[in-house]
């Protein structure tokens, strides 16, 4: 073979949850190799949202494996506390600290868990401000924001801590639609500087532009996966293509 | 011309008499309270343990002392004391005892709420940046925490001020006792002594709890979110 070596940050093999007697995992792999966006979607509490928490430790899984950045989650030296650091997470409700203003909300991390100083990340912070468009936002509280601004801001926070990817978890859901646009372009842009990322999301325009791969997941399974261009233009399953055809009027 | 009967009022010594009194009476307030706050921060975390019999023996310690009167309970602790040891406790140390016993469970019963009253995804997203249990706790839960708990803290702390006036009945000598002798002293030439005096002790209650209510009030605005 004279491919060259894949660069794998996530690898998830046979990746099994369950709360209870109720399977929400059943067995999933995903790789995802740097600089790639995958996009995920399925039908509601098809698991998405769990395999993205199992992914930065806020689930445990009772069977595979997740290995991040050559490391196996449970194994000897792998420590959850600082893997956080290196993957983002966007959830979607509007996650920042009340209590903190919005340059407080994207320093704590920085600060606290990574231990750099304040000049250095507080540079940082402001460029990557500057970048959404809302430096001009930094001493404001959460409570002082729109839902669009909020998630935006949440999305600085975890680009803040330079992390090798980015999960986002239906950051639009809960937003006005007119605000949509605005979060989702920056999530654009930021996939289109070369971020890795897991997407879940219902935005089925957005997906097509934004993803390199399609993950289409329905009762904790994989059920079709491939290229974001061929799985929009021709599904190969016919559940892929009768849950694309609820998102179009005909 | 009648007696007003305000001059009960105006002697110095008099005045001196009832400010000891009050000191007493703030002091116990005082100590009880701190150890209300400090045992009661613990003893609300401790109650969020997932252990259902820890939380049930809480309960039932929790609801004792609000079902049965304070009076009642420092009855039993300083007449019980002499059967128990065959002395009685100072009634100093029956009411702080008392109070704190009380105040730790108002106290850990608040904080328990108030923890719990935190959404999940302040933790979650706490917890997803990498902060360590303990850093999540200090930057994110308990900052949290004082700003919701503090207009009930606080309206735990007057309560509890004001409940000390029962300590008078277990032997302490504070403002209403005074209050008492004073009026008692004076029944023959000054029948009025009594409207004069408990209205300045009302009014030394008021000037204690009115302004930690203010402040309470003033906290609650600056954190507002
Ligand atoms: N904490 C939990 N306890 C029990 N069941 C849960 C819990 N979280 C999620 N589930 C269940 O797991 C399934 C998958 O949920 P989720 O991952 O949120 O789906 P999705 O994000 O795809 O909508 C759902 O059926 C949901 O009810
Ligand atoms: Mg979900």
């Amino acid at each position: 073979m004279t491919a060259q070596k894949r660069d794998v940050i996530l690898d998830i093999k046979g990746l099994r949850k369950s709360y209870g007697d109720k399977i929400v995992l059943n067995g999933v792999d995903i790789c995802v190799e740097r600089g790639e966006a995958v996009v995920i979607i399925g039908p509601s509490g098809c698991g998405k949202t769990t395999l993205l928490r199992c992914v930065n430790g806020l689930e445990t899984h009772q069977g595979g494996t997740i290995t991040i950045d050559g490391r196996e989650a449970g194994s000897k030296n792998f420590d959850w506390i600082l893997v956080r650091q290196k993957v983002g997470m966007v959830f979607q409700s509007y996650d920042l600290f009340p209590h903190m203003t919005v340059l407080e909300n994207i320093l704590l991390g920085p600060l606290r868990a990574q231990k750099r100083t304040r000049e250095e990340a507080s540079g940082q912070a402001i460029r990557l401000l500057e970048r959404v468009g809302l430096a001009d936002r930094v001493n404001d509280f959460p409570r002082q924001l729109s839902g669009g601004q909020r998630q935006r801001i949440a999305i600085v926070r975890a680009l803040c801590m330079n992390p090798d990817i980015m999960l986002f978890d239906e950051v639009t859901a809960s937003l006005d639609p007119e605000m949509v646009r605005e979060v989702l372009d920056v999530i654009l842009g930021v996939a289109r500087q070369g971020m890795t990322m897991m997407i879940v999301t219902h935005e089925m325009g957005f997906a097509r532009v934004a993803a390199d791969k399609v993950i289409f997941m329905e009762g904790g399974v994989i059920a079709e996966e491939g290229p974001a261009k061929e799985f929009f233009t021709l599904p190969k399953t016919e559940r892929a293509r009768r849950f694309l055809n609820t998102f179009y009027f005909e | 011309m009648r007696n007003s009967g305000f001059d009960v009022l105006l002697s110095l010594n008099n005045l001196r008499r009832l400010m000891l009194g009050l000191g007493g009476t703030l002091e116990i307030a005082a100590v009880s309270v701190a150890v209300s706050v400090i045992l009661g921060v613990l003893c609300g975390f401790a109650m969020m343990s997932k252990n259902r019999a820890v939380y049930a023996l809480f309960r039932v310690y929790l609801e004792a002392f609000r079902i049965v009167p304070i009076l009642v309970w420092l009855f039993l602790f300083f007449f019980g004391s002499a059967i128990v040891f065959g002395a009685n406790l100072e009634g100093w140390f029956v009411s702080v005892l008392v109070f704190s016993l009380w105040g730790t469970a108002e106290m850990g019963d608040l904080v328990r709420g108030t923890v719990l009253s935190i959404p999940a995804h302040q933790w979650q997203s706490a917890e997803a940046i990498g902060l360590t249990p303990w850093q999540v706790r200090r930057f994110v839960i308990i900052p949290q925490t004082l700003r919701r708990i503090a207009p009930s803290a606080i309206n735990l702390v007057t309560r509890m001020v004001k409940t000390t006036s029962l300590v008078v009945f277990v032997g302490v000598t504070d403002i209403l006792r005074v209050g008492k002798q004073i009026i008692e002293f004076n029944m023959m030439k000054n029948p009025m002594a009594s409207f004069w005096i408990y209205g300045f002790i009302f009014l030394i209650y008021f000037l204690i709890c009115y302004p930690i209510s203010r402040f309470s009030k003033k906290l609650e605005e600056k954190w507002s979110y």
